[in-house]
């Protein structure tokens, strides 16, 4: 991330050019750089130790209180089955609205807001991505970098058309 | 200027929603006291309660122009006043009638509520045969003039001094003193005076504030009640003082009761408010805080004690006093959402009725223990699985009167619906007095569908837990009622849901007994802190009979079972929780940990083996479906005082899911999850 690509301005200017413009906060696992619809994000918290939920598939990494609130975090690299995070204090989690609940998403680092056009936004190809594709919403080329963008109705199994620039409204279905 | 509320700016409605709210109270009050009368209790009490209920329904219903309402309520009142006068006796008929009638006022009621427009005959035989009850007694039936409901009760006329002086609330809850004033005059003859003298200078004037106050002076025959009713909807909001000045000239009647202490109580006319209503939300909102209290108030504790006692002595004495009052505080805030069970079990003989009636079986519903008072959340949540079972009862259960006498039975059948409190849970029972559960049949049945395996050889218990499945029904004939097999499944789901258990108990032939255990409040729990291998759980402390630890001698494995815990001479299954939950680094060792031995409904004595006990604390049960998913074994989530969740264990849930996880545990993966293989029944 450069000093002249600050988050804050970089919103202020891209509102105000194209409403058709949407806006991902990009983060990493490892080499790959995802991207996750703005609307969605609701802060962005440094790694706490959870408390373990029994029996939970791998990528739930427990819950955690947030002001009051009980928030399960799933740890993404687990969830698009390319290994385990074994999370440090560098690790960040992103705290996301999927429907109606609150949840968090382990990460490596974030980094990055961009402004995409969706007519920019490419269909994942079939072939040579390791992550299933239900999770994936597309790609999108950033001047020399490829960011994926993560579908959280896949992820969540929320209704695909209310993923888009409104908090969906969706009854959230069983996570997967 | 301070902007109104969307509530303020919709007084109407804001009144509309009230009354009908006070309706379904007068409904209630109006059933439970028509029960009383049907089972003999004729005192003048229960009649006036009766005739007050509907002359409430019905001044209401002047006021919002519900015609069909106003209509239907005053012959029905018509005929309770000339009961209460004992012009009409209490026959078996009348009673019936008035069952009747109630149900029809239910039904007009609620569709005045929702605006439906009912069948233009509606009721129309029940008005009909209140009328030729009342022609039948010799009673004058005057037809209700428009909406302003008044008594038809001759008095002679009276005097009343009424000061009447509105509180700037009362006008900011849209009350416009010339609708009372002309009220009043519909009333009788009145007088107004107006005190204008604390109006202050136009500029200083609050165009929002009320300055003035009025004496009127009214001469009418009703009686003080129907004066004192004018200002019902204000009267917290006003100084109200209503005055017997004289009574004039004329016959001097005994003055019916609820006037009768008017000469005497003329000061204390306001009468003194029993309860208040209050916004639900705001209640809730109260909860929220007095439990995020509770949280600090617990973190505040732990660190407390980690100080040298001998040199902040104050300190901790006041982290004590604080807990103390944090404690009171919120049983105080909790007794204010707990409700007695009656509101919902007055619904019940109704359906009783009308279902018996569809059925055409003769049973009557007798019901006991309606004060007993659990938290709102719960009785919320507790109307559609008590209507599901009364149904059940009625359709499966009690059999049609002629079968009954050939079986030695009364032809009426008998549905007891009763709730009590037991050891700080609520415990309701629905028993029927019918033919009980066939087991045989429900047995072929389930082997018939493959819910069970052809081998199996299921107890009697396990036979009665399989009418809890999904699509199961024996009734023969599938009727509208019952029997699609949406019945018991979905009133087990909503009851587990509620963090409840259900029971059944049936003996051929005569009858079953459905238990339905609640926890008093879904908000928090009495718990008892425990540690496995690193991780913290709590477990609720009604569940737990006691903590040992227990000798090598005293452990016993079992093929196949694990280990049993000889106790007194009792061998209770160990279930050991790092194991159940897949927790590593755990003791392991009950030898070297701690035995708790807790006593479930269903799956009765059990204990559960962890490392270590860590406190007890009370803990603010918070949900963990809520952004996650329910999770098998684990009723909830809370915070601990160092802001850590810990999960709340579901104490029954420990043995089932040890039982299978040792027939055959599947690795933690998705697949395992989803559909917790929790309703099927495994061949033992």
């Amino acid at each position: 991330m450069q000093p002249d690509n600050k988050p804050a301005a970089h919103f202020g200017q891209d509102a105000a050019v194209s409403e058709n413009v949407q806006q991902f906060i990009t983060f990493t696992l490892g080499e790959e750089e995802y991207g996750i619809d703005i609307m969605v994000v609701r802060e962005i918290k440094g790694w706490t130790e959870t408390t373990m939920i029994p029996n939970s598939p791998a990528h739930v990494r427990g819950v955690i209180n947030l002001r009051g609130i009980i928030v399960p975090i799933f740890d993404l690299r687990a969830r698009f089955g390319v290994g385990v995070t074994i999370p440090t204090n560098m690790h960040v989690v992103i705290i996301v609205a999927a429907g109606t609940r609150t949840v968090g998403l382990l990460v490596d680092t974030v980094s990055d807001i961009i402004s995409v056009d969706p007519k920019e936004i490419r269909e994942v190809p079939d072939m040579g991505m390791p992550v299933e594709d239900q999770f994936l919403e597309g790609l999108v080329a950033i001047e020399n970098r490829m960011v994926t963008l993560v579908s959280l109705s896949g992820l969540f199994g929320i209704s695909a058309d209310s993923a888009n620039r409104t908090v969906p409204q969706a009854d959230a279905a069983v996570a997967a | 200027m301070p902007v109104s509320s969307e509530q303020e700016s919709y007084p109407v409605a804001q009144f509309r929603k009230t009354y009908f709210e006070e309706c379904a109270e007068l409904l209630d009050a109006l059933q439970s006291n028509l029960e009383l009368l049907s089972s003999g209790q004729e005192d003048d009490e229960t009649l006036h309660a009766i005739f007050r209920s509907v002359h409430s329904i019905k001044g209401g219903a002047g006021a919002f122009g519900c015609t069909d309402l106003v209509a239907f309520s005053h012959t029905f009142e018509s005929l309770l006043d000339a009961l209460r006068d004992h012009k009409i006796a209490a026959s078996q008929e009348i009673k019936q009638l008035l069952l009747r009638a109630s149900d029809a006022l239910a039904d007009i009621v609620n569709a005045a509520r929702l605006e439906h427009q009912l069948p233009p005959n509606f009721a129309a035989d029940t008005s009909a045969a209140m009328l030729d009850a009342l022609q039948g007694a010799g009673q004058a039936f005057e037809v209700p003039a428009g909406s302003a409901a008044v008594e038809t009760k001759s008095l002679s006329e009276q005097r009343y001094r009424i000061r009447f002086r509105p509180h700037t609330e009362m006008l900011k809850k849209a009350n416009e003193p010339l609708l009372l004033i002309r009220q009043l005059r519909k009333l009788g003859v009145l007088s107004t005076e107006v005190d204008s003298s604390s109006l202050p200078a136009l500029a200083a004037l609050d165009p929002e504030a009320a300055y003035l106050n009025w004496t009127f002076t009214l001469d009418t025959a009703v009686p003080r009640g129907a004066v004192q009713d004018v200002f019902e909807f204000v009267e917290d909001d006003c100084d109200l003082d209503i005055e017997l000045v004289e009574v004039a000239a004329g016959p001097v009647e005994a003055a019916p009761s609820d006037a009768g202490g008017a000469v005497a109580t003329a000061v204390a006319a306001v009468s003194v408010a029993q309860s208040i209503r209050v916004d639900v939300d705001k209640v809730d909102r109260l909860v929220n805080l007095v439990g995020e209290l509770v949280i600090s108030q617990a973190m505040l504790t732990e660190q407390g004690l980690s100080l040298p006692a001998d040199k902040y002595p104050q300190l901790i004495q006041g982290i004590e006093a604080l807990a103390q009052s944090a404690r009171e505080l919120q049983e105080s805030v909790m007794a204010i959402r707990a409700q007695p069970v009656k509101s919902v079990f007055a619904r019940m003989p109704r359906i009783v009725r009308e279902l018996a009636a569809t059925l055409g079986k003769e049973v009557r519903i007798v019901t006991s223990g309606e004060m007993t008072e659990i938290d709102k959340t719960v009785i919320e949540q507790l109307n559609d699985p008590l209507t599901h079972m009364i149904r059940n009862a009625l359709d499966h259960g009690i059999e049609p009167p002629a079968e009954r006498a050939a079986a030695g039975k009364p032809r009426q059948g008998t549905i007891h619906l009763s709730a009590a409190q037991r050891s700080g849970r609520i415990v309701i029972e629905v028993s029927d007095d019918g033919r009980g559960i066939n087991r045989e049949k429900i047995l072929a049945k389930a082997r018939a569908r493959g819910l069970v395996p052809a081998g199996a050889n299921l107890s009697d218990d396990e036979v009665d837990d399989l009418i809890f499945l999904p699509a199961f029904s024996t009734a023969d004939v599938i009727s509208n009622i019952s029997g699609r097999g949406v019945g018991m499944d979905v009133v087990k789901r909503n009851v587990q849901a509620l963090g409840g258990r259900i029971s059944v108990r049936s003996r051929f032939g005569q009858g079953s007994s459905f238990s339905l255990s609640l926890p008093l409040t879904l908000a928090v729990v009495d718990g008892m802190v425990v540690s496995v291998g690193g991780e913290t759980f709590i477990i609720p402390l009604v569940a737990i009979v006691e903590n040992l630890r227990p000798q090598v001698s005293e452990i016993h494995p079992v093929v196949g079972r694990g280990h049993v815990l000889a106790l007194r001479g009792e061998y209770l299954p160990l279930v050991y929780l790092h194991r159940v939950f897949s927790i590593s680094d755990a003791i392991g060792d009950p030898c070297r940990g701690i035995v708790i031995i807790v006593q479930s409904e269903n799956a009765g004595r059990v204990g559960i083996v962890v490392d270590e006990l860590l406190g007890q604390q009370q803990v603010v049960v918070k949900s963990l479906e809520a952004n996650y998913e329910p999770v098998d074994g684990i009723s909830g989530a809370t915070i601990l005082g160092n802001g850590r969740v810990a999960l709340i264990l579901d104490v029954a849930r420990l043995h089932e899911i040890d039982i299978r996880g040792t027939a055959g545990r599947l690795p933690a993966s998705e697949d395992s999850r989803t559909e917790p293989a929790k309703d099927m029944i495994h061949a033992a």
